[in-house]
C-alpha cells in the first residue's frame, strides 16, 4: 500500500460546549479516494475543515506528508477544497476565478493561460473562459469550482458534499467524472457526503461516522457486506436488522428459528444483532422455507420489486425480481453466507462507539 | 375605471401635499418682490446676493466640510463596525444592532442636547464638536447599509480565497470588499444626506460663531423675511435631491456587481 499522506491523531473538537469530534484517529493514504460518510451532524464536515485548516482542533495533531500542520493557516497548506455551495467569486469571470490561486503564486501569464485551458478541458467546459459565473448552471459552476482547485496541483483535493445541490441525473454523471478526474490527476481525494450510494460508487475507502465517532473504515464491499454494527448496516443501504441469539459457532437463532451461518467467536447463547440485506432474502414456496409468512406490501421499484413479508412477528424487507402478490403465502430462505452477525451495543452510549481505525 | 382614476387622484394629492410647499419655496426664490403672495416678475437677484454674502458662503463651506468629513470618517468607522458585528456570534450581534438602532430612533433634539451636555463638560463647542456629533449619528446608517451586503457575501467565497493561497488581507480586498462596496457607497451617500440636512444636533453642538446652512437659515429667518434664504433653501433641496438620486440610481444601487 502507498504511504500515509494525512494522519489525524487524537482529534477533539467542540463548538459552544457541544462535542463534535471525540478523540478521532484516521489516516489517509496517498492517491486514495477516501469518503467520510455519515448523517448530518456526525462530524464529517468538521473533520474536512480541520484538514483544510478552517478549524483548529481543540486537541490532537494533523500530520501532512510527515509534517505537523495543526496550526498552519489554510493559505499555507498544499491542498485545495471544493465547497458545497461552489463558493465561486461572482464578480470575476471564469478565467479570473480559475487563475486566482495561480496569480497568488506569481505564475507567468503564459503558464496561467495554459493551465486555464487545460483545466476547462478536463472538466469538459472548453471555451468558457470569458463567461460570467451567473450564466452557468449548478453543474457547470461545480465543474468550475473543481477546475479552480485542481489548477494549483494540490496533493489533496477536499470535496465537501460537492454534488449535494445537483439533481439526480447530473449527480450520477458527476460521480463518474470525479472518478475519471481522480485517475487522470493521480491525487488524493477526501470526499464528504451523506449519500451512501455516492460513497459506494466512488470510494476506495469509506469512513462511516456517527455522533463524532468513526464507526467503521473499509472498502465499499467491506462496509456493505460486513457492517460492524447496526448503525452502519442501517446507514449503508436498507437492511433487516433483527434481534438474535448466537447459540454456538455457526448457528444463530432468529425469531425462534435456527439459522446456520458462518460467523464464529461470539460465544454461546449471546444476544446479537443480525443483519440480512433485502436482496439476500430469497422467497420460496412455503414448505421449502426456513420460516413461512404472508406478503403484506408490494411496490414496483423498476429493477426489482420491494416486498414486505410478515413472518414470525417481523416485517421482512425483501427485494426480488419475482412478483408475489399481496396476501400470498411464501417461505423465506437465506444463504448462511448472507447472514451478518454483530455484537449488540451494551448501552445506548455505546451505539456510537469508536472502532479501531 | 372609477377605481383607477380614484387611485390616480389619490396619488396626485399625496405628491401635491408633499411637494407643493417646496414648489412654493422654489418659485419665491425667483420672485422679484419681497412679498410672499405677490409675483413681482422673475429674477436671479436673490441668488446673486446669496453668493456675494460672506457669512452665507462661510456657512456653505462649513457645511461642505462637515458633510464630507463626517461622512468619510463615519463610513470608515461604520464599515469596520459592520465587519466586527458580522464576525460576532448571534447574541452579540443582536445586542450590537440594538445599540446602533436606538440612536436612529432617538429624537434629534434629544441627541443634540445630550451631546451638548457631554461636550461642554470636556471641551468648548465649535467645529470639532459638530463634526464629532455628525460622525456619531452617521455611523449607524453606514452599519445598516454595509451589514446586509456582508450577510449576502458568502463566507465560503472568502474561505475559498484562503484555500487558494490568499492571505486574509488579500482575500478581504479581492473577495469581500468588491461585494460590500455598494453598501459602503450607499452608506457614505446616506451619511452625506443626513449630515447635510441636520439642524437640531448641529444647532445644539455648534457653539457661537459657527453656522452650517441649516442653522444659518434658521437664525436669518428669525430676523425677518429674506428671500436669499429661499434661494439657499432651494439649493440645499437640490443638493439633497441629487444625492438621493445618486443613492437610488447610482453605482451603489446596482444589485449585481459588474466587472
Amino acid at each position: 500500500m502507498s504511504k500515509r499522506l494525512i494522519d489525524l491523531q487524537h482529534i477533539t473538537k467542540s463548538f459552544d460546549g457541544q462535542m463534535v469530534l471525540d478523540d478521532l484517529n484516521l489516516y489517509i493514504r496517498e492517491n486514495e479516494f477516501l469518503t467520510l460518510l455519515g448523517p448530518s451532524g456526525c462530524g464529517k464536515t468538521t473533520t474536512l475543515r480541520i484538514i483544510g485548516g478552517f478549524e483548529t482542533p481543540d486537541q490532537g495533531t494533523v500530520i501532512f506528508d510527515g509534517k505537523d500542520i495543526t496550526k498552519l493557516a489554510p493559505n499555507d497548506r498544499q491542498l485545495n477544497t471544493v465547497f458545497q455551495k461552489y463558493a465561486l467569486f461572482p464578480h470575476m469571470s471564469i478565467a479570473e476565478n480559475i487563475a486566482f490561486g495561480l496569480k497568488i503564486r506569481k505564475k507567468s501569464k503564459a503558464y496561467i493561460e495554459d493551465k486555464i485551458k487545460y483545466a476547462l478541458k478536463l472538466v469538459n467546459l472548453d471555451g468558457f473562459e470569458k463567461r460570467s459565473i451567473n450564466s452557468l448552471s449548478g453543474g457547470q459552476q461545480q465543474r468550475i469550482a473543481i477546475a479552480r482547485a485542481i489548477v494549483n496541483e494540490p496533493k489533496v483535493l477536499l470535496l465537501d458534499e460537492p454534488l449535494g445541490a445537483l439533481d439526480l441525473k447530473l449527480r450520477q454523471d458527476m460521480q463518474y467524472e470525479l472518478i475519471r478526474l481522480k485517475n487522470e490527476l493521480g491525487i488524493t481525494f477526501v470526499y464528504v457526503t451523506h449519500d451512501q450510494e455516492e460513497a459506494l460508487t466512488m470510494s476506495d475507502t469509506i469512513v462511516v461516522m456517527n455522533q463524532g465517532y468513526i464507526q467503521q473504515v473499509g472498502t465499499p464491499q467491506d462496509i456493505y457486506n460486513e457492517p460492524i454494527n447496526a448503525f452502519v448496516a442501517d446507514f449503508i443501504g436498507e437492511s433487516n436488522i433483527i434481534n438474535g441469539t448466537m447459540i454456538e459457532d455457526r448457528l444463530v437463532k432468529i425469531l425462534d428459528v435456527k439459522f446456520p451461518c458462518v460467523d464464529e467467536g461470539f460465544g454461546t447463547n449471546t444476544p446479537v444483532d443480525v443483519v440480512i440485506r433485502p436482496e439476500d432474502v430469497v422467497l420460496v414456496s412455503p414448505e421449502k422455507g426456513m420460516l413461512e409468512g404472508d406478503v403484506t406490501s408490494l411496490i414496483f421499484k423498476g429493477v426489482h420489486w420491494e416486498i414486505e413479508v410478515l413472518a414470525n412477528g417481523y416485517e421482512w424487507l425483501v427485494q426480488t425480481t419475482q412478483m408475489h402478490p399481496v396476501g400470498s403465502h411464501v417461505g423465506i430462505w437465506v444463504d448462511p453466507f448472507n447472514i451478518q452477525i454483530m455484537n449488540k451495543p451494551e448501552s445506548n452510549d455505546e451505539k456510537a462507539v469508536e472502532s479501531d481505525a | 375605471m372609477i377605481r383607477k382614476s380614484a387611485e390616480r387622484i389619490y396619488l396626485f394629492l399625496i405628491f401635491l401635499f408633499l411637494y407643493l410647499p417646496i414648489g412654493v419655496l422654489i418659485v419665491l426664490s425667483f420672485n422679484n418682490s419681497k412679498s410672499k403672495v405677490h409675483w413681482g416678475g422673475f429674477t436671479l437677484n436673490w441668488y446673486k446676493r446669496l453668493f456675494s454674502s460672506s457669512s452665507i458662503m462661510e456657512a456653505f463651506y462649513t457645511t461642505i466640510l462637515i458633510t464630507l468629513a463626517s461622512a468619510l470618517i463615519a463610513t470608515l468607522l461604520g464599515t469596520m463596525a459592520a465587519l466586527g458585528i458580522d464576525a460576532m456570534k448571534k447574541r452579540g450581534q443582536a445586542i450590537m444592532l440594538g445599540a446602533t438602532n436606538i440612536p436612529l430612533l432617538n429624537a434629534d433634539i434629544v441627541t443634540g442636547i445630550s451631546m451638548m451636555l457631554l461636550f461642554v463638560r470636556f471641551t468648548r463647542l465649535g467645529m470639532n464638536t459638530v463634526l464629532i456629533a455628525h460622525i456619531t449619528f452617521n455611523i449607524p446608517y453606514v452599519i445598516l447599509n454595509v451589514l446586509p451586503k456582508l450577510k449576502q457575501s458568502s463566507r465560503t467565497a472568502y474561505e475559498a480565497a484562503l484555500d487558494l493561497g490568499a492571505t486574509p488581507s488579500y482575500a478581504f480586498y479581492k473577495i469581500i470588499w468588491p461585494q460590500i462596496l455598494p453598501g459602503v457607497l450607499s452608506g457614505f451617500l446616506m451619511s452625506m444626506t443626513m449630515s447635510l440636512d441636520d439642524f437640531s444636533v448641529t444647532y445644539f453642538t455648534k457653539g457661537a460663531g459657527i453656522n452650517t446652512l441649516s442653522t444659518m437659515i434658521y437664525t436669518e429667518m428669525r430676523k425677518g423675511i429674506r428671500p436669499e434664504m429661499y434661494a439657499l433653501s432651494t439649493i440645499l433641496f437640490l443638493i439633497a435631491l441629487i444625492l438621493l438620486l445618486f443613492l437610488n440610481y447610482g453605482p451603489a444601487a446596482r444589485k449585481e456587481p459588474h466587472h
